[in-house]
């Protein structure tokens, strides 16, 4: 047998839970060309220079291999992907992605156009953490994922999009069944995974359905979010066509609850395992805005990048990647690089010029970034101030099967109560 | 003791009490003051402002302020870290004794220094003529004062505005006007708006987004004069080809001056273009040598470049000022080898007209331009600037994001034209000239690059180029 590359061996189930050293050996060929045909890039200063180049493309149908006209490896085998007709904003390239990204904009954030949207959500959101938190009085063990870093993106992003949020069950099963089948590993080809693939083809064909149809009613009868705004608005550069408006619907509601769950969740169980830091945060609440870069940085939730390839021969690093070859971007691996930021193993909450790619950088820079932030800030900061001597049954958790969104599925935690 | 041990006390006994002046209490004086605290100084520092009011941040007196949405007094500039200083504010430095090692102010007090720091920046250009620059409704915009009296006339509104001149500054105050409704007559000398910062081709984009918004743009001209009302506001202006413009507000952006004058007689090399400096911010004296204790940063400063030919730059740019500061702080408490070199690309950004123009690099530096990505029509693009085979800058229009590519190739010498985009590209991708009204003469050096990327790692190197 061909021993594994540090890169697949990083994304096997069994290292789940701490990819980070064979992240550590995979830095040590910033750019590494895998058996597929991939590029896998993993130190902080090649990532950025690739997010900010514009010979790189993040449009999936420009590249030869994922696009499935060669027969190269796993990418092509991604049913999320075929089942999306149409392209959203991080799977194409400007100039569409920029009037997309600038037609969204207005009805999300960003000053000029809303500058208090996000802002004004923070009561909503204080409400919702506290709420939780309330619920969890009397109980002495709590599960952080399903009583606490759950509920609380869903809630918010069916708010902010207009998405009814008695849909919910529904849409949380299509995403947890294409996410499990999309597998970038070794273990793709295993029959599990291939057994999942139709299955997830399946649920993203309903998500569509179900979004296509959201956004007739909203074309009907207007009403509150996003996407009733986007259905039924002219921006400058006029409306968006259904076909993209809906897929990039099916965006918004999987990455505003998908990464912000695995982030509180990683966030609850980082501070756990690192009492001092924990306890620095309860005394010092402040840190909470500097704490929650520091644990963007830490456990990325987003932990690569799979649908990027190169437009033109890009030298880098002392390595060529070919025209044409899918690059995976590895945020994860670049969060804790050396280089870039010293003790990268260490948590450190007051960790100055912490430019992490937690969110990653250049024009796809996460759209959802500032409404992520607050949410996590509110979670994490009031879970500090509240819970009562918390502690972790289990370490590490099980975590969920999906590599690029990587979270544990049930963080377990005794507590001896809740404070108000 | 060893001689360097002697040389190890004497910088902790500096550091913890020597004596640090710096003169300018506006954005490059309280970055260097920051960063002297966090590099652990502890002796005394007093900090030297002119002005009456704590430090504050300029680029929004053309912008937000000018539209009312942030008032004046309203743009205290944040603070990174305490800073225990002695604040000497409303009262200027008019002079330099540096064998005595004091500044003089103009309250008549010496305040002795063992390093000192000149950040006094640059002021605005006034209106030549001080009888009609002295008429009610004349402005220029250099500080809080300053936009605070012209927005208050802004708010009026006045029935016309007249702009001298269509720098970065004329140009967003242009842009205001026509946000607020206010009819606005620019009159530009240059065949262009911005045309000496981006040169010609670029300022014809400009001229047509101008008139695009409204703005009675007149090019090749200028004002040769300004007229008022018996009672001393002004009210019309003749231009050079004969013409006249009613306007009862003028806003004269003519260019800076630097605020150099008190340092005459100090020996130093102040001047005209500001106070030459080698890259750590050191300021040299008429000869040319580098002096040890008096330090430079900010609009005032001129340094040597390594990418552009060594040639001495003057940056009037916000992140100069920030960068330049602390770099030149952390060179006054430390000792070679750990001097550190203040090697910023410099940048620029502006907001008008609805459109965010950022640079990177120098412009005035290129001979070529080339439309790399995006499109012209509808003001979204990248273009690059190259010299002798180069790229040495690039500026966009609301596509600020693909700056820091364009900086990377930049600091690497990388090729111009440079590698063409995959996507998006404009219909034409050929060099022309860049129609800047000065070019220079080249000289022949190698390629030097930027190496490092944190702050304090980085440095040149030669990479003598092989054709
Ligand atoms: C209206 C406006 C808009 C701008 N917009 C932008 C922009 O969009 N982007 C950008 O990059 N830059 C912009 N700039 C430039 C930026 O503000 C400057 O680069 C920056 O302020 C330079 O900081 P400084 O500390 O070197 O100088 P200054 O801010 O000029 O400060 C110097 C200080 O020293 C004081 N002083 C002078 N002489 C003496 C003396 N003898 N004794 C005591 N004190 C003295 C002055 O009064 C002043 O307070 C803008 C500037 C202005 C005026």
């Amino acid at each position: 047998m061909v021993e594994e590359t540090p890169w697949q061996q990083a994304l096997r189930y069994a290292n789940r839970a701490n990819p980070y050293p064979f992240y550590e050996e995979l830095r040590k060929t910033p750019v590494a060309r895998q058996p597929d045909g991939t590029y896998v890039v993993s130190t902080y200063r090649e990532i950025v220079a690739l997010l900010h180049d514009p010979r790189v493309s993040s449009d999936p149908r420009k590249c030869p291999v994922a696009a499935g006209t060669e027969d190269l490896g796993e990418p092509a085998a991604e049913p999320i992907r075929e089942a999306l007709t149409e392209p959203n904003i991080i799977t194409c390239d400007p100039p569409e992605h920029d009037r997309d990204r600038r037609t969204m904009m207005p009805h999300f954030v960003g000053p000029p156009q809303a500058p208090h949207l996000i802002s004004d959500l923070e009561p909503d959101i204080r409400r919702l953490v506290d709420g939780l938190l309330d619920d969890m009085k009397g109980k002495t063990r709590i599960d952080a994922v399903d009583d606490f870093a759950y509920p609380l993106p869903v809630t918010v992003i069916c708010k902010v999009l207009g998405v009814p949020l008695e849909d919910e069950p529904r849409f949380h099963h299509w995403i947890e069944t294409a996410l499990d089948a999309l597998d970038f590993g070794p273990e793709a080809a295993s029959e599990e995974i291939r057994s999942r693939q139709a299955g997830a083809r399946q649920a993203v064909q309903d998500f569509g359905q179900f979004a296509a149809e959201l956004l007739d009613r909203y074309a009907d009868q207007p009403g509150p979010g996003m996407l009733s705004a986007l259905v039924n608005e002219d921006g400058p550069e006029g409306r968006m066509s259904k076909g993209v408006l809906a897929s990039n619907a099916l965006l918004l509601i999987f990455a505003g609850h998908e990464t912000t769950v695995n982030l509180i969740a990683h966030s609850v169980l980082t501070l756990l395992r690192h009492p001092d830091a924990l306890e620095k945060l309860r005394r010092r609440p402040e840190l909470i805005v500097p704490g929650v870069e520091e644990l963007l940085r830490f456990e990325s939730s987003v932990q690569f990048w799979h649908t990027r390839s190169a437009l033109e021969d890009i030298d880098i690093a002392g390595t060529t990647i070919p025209k044409g070859a899918p690059i995976f971007l590895a945020y994860g691996s670049a969060n804790r690089d050396p280089e870039r930021f010293t003790d990268p193993d260490e948590l450190d909450l007051e960790r100055r010029d912490n430019q992490h790619l937690g969110f990653s950088q250049g024009i796809h820079f996460c759209f959802g970034a500032p409404l992520a932030r607050l949410e996590v800030q509110v979670a994490v900061g009031e879970f500090v101030r509240r819970v009562q001597n918390p502690r972790l049954v289990e370490d590490p958790p099980p975590y969920r099967h999906n590599q690029i969104f990587r979270g544990p599925r049930h963080v377990l935690v005794d507590i001896d109560g809740i404070r108000d | 003791m060893t001689w360097r041990a002697t040389v190890e006390e004497l910088v902790r006994e500096f550091r913890a009490s020597g004596r640090i002046v710096i003169v300018g209490a506006s954005l490059a004086g309280l970055r260097a003051a920051e960063t002297l605290r966090e590099e652990g100084f502890t002796g005394s520092l007093t900090i030297i402002g002119d002005e009456p009011y704590e430090p504050y941040d300029r680029p929004p007196l053309s912008k937000q302020v000018l539209k009312g949405w942030v008032p004046a007094d309203h743009t205290k500039l944040p603070r990174m870290r305490e800073v225990d200083a002695d604040w000497r504010l409303g009262v200027a430095a008019i002079g330099l004794d540096r064998a005595a090692k004091q500044v003089r102010l103009a309250d008549g007090e010496q305040v002795p220094y063992d390093r000192l720091l000149i950040a006094t920046g640059t002021r605005a250009r006034q209106w030549p003529n001080p009888d009609e620059a002295a008429l009610d409704g004349v402005h220029t915009i250099r500080s809080r004062d300053d936009a605070e009296q012209l927005q208050k006339e802004l708010a009026e509104p006045p029935s016309r505005v007249l702009v001298i001149g269509a720098g970065f500054i004329g140009s967003e105050v242009a842009s205001v006007c026509r946000e607020l409704d206010i009819p606005v007559t620019v009159v530009e000398r240059g065949s262009a708006p911005l045309v000496g910062a981006l040169g010609g081709v670029i300022g014809e984009i400009a001229a047509q987004m101008q008139r695009d918004h409204g703005v009675d743009l007149r090019c090749g001209l200028g004002v040769s004069s300004l007229e008022g009302d018996a009672a001393g506001h002004v009210r019309r202006a003749r231009l050079s080809d004969g013409s006249t413009v009613d306007a009862d507000v003028v806003v004269a952006s003519l260019g800076s001056i630097r605020n150099v004058e008190w340092l005459e007689g100090s020996g130093l090399a102040a001047g005209f273009w500001g106070v030459g400096c080698d890259a750590g911010g050191r300021a040299f004296d008429i000869n040319g040598v580098v002096t040890d204790s008096i330090f430079v940063a900010g609009d005032v400063a001129r340094a040597p470049h390594v990418l552009y030919e060594y040639q001495f730059l003057a940056m009037e740019h916000w992140d100069n000022a920030v960068l330049g500061a602390e770099a030149a702080a952390h060179n006054m408490v430390n000792l070679e080898p750990n001097y550190r070199p203040h090697l910023l690309l410099p940048g620029f950004w502006s907001g008008q007209f609805g459109v965010n123009i950022k640079s990177v690099g120098v412009p005035p530096f290129g001979d070529e331009i080339v439309f790399t990505q995006g499109s012209v029509e509808e003001r979204h693009f990248a273009a690059a600037y190259g010299h002798r085979g180069r790229i040495v800058a690039a500026v966009t229009f609301d596509h600020g994001k693909w700056l820091e590519y364009y900086g990377k190739l930049i600091e690497q010498s990388g090729p111009f034209p440079p590698p063409p985009p995959g996507w998006d590209q404009p219909p034409d991708v050929k060099p022309m000239p860049a129609e800047f009204p000065d070019p220079r003469v080249p000289t022949a050096i190698p390629d030097v690059v930027l190496t490092g990327h944190a702050p304090s790692e980085r440095t040149a190197e030669f990479r003598p180029r092989h054709r």
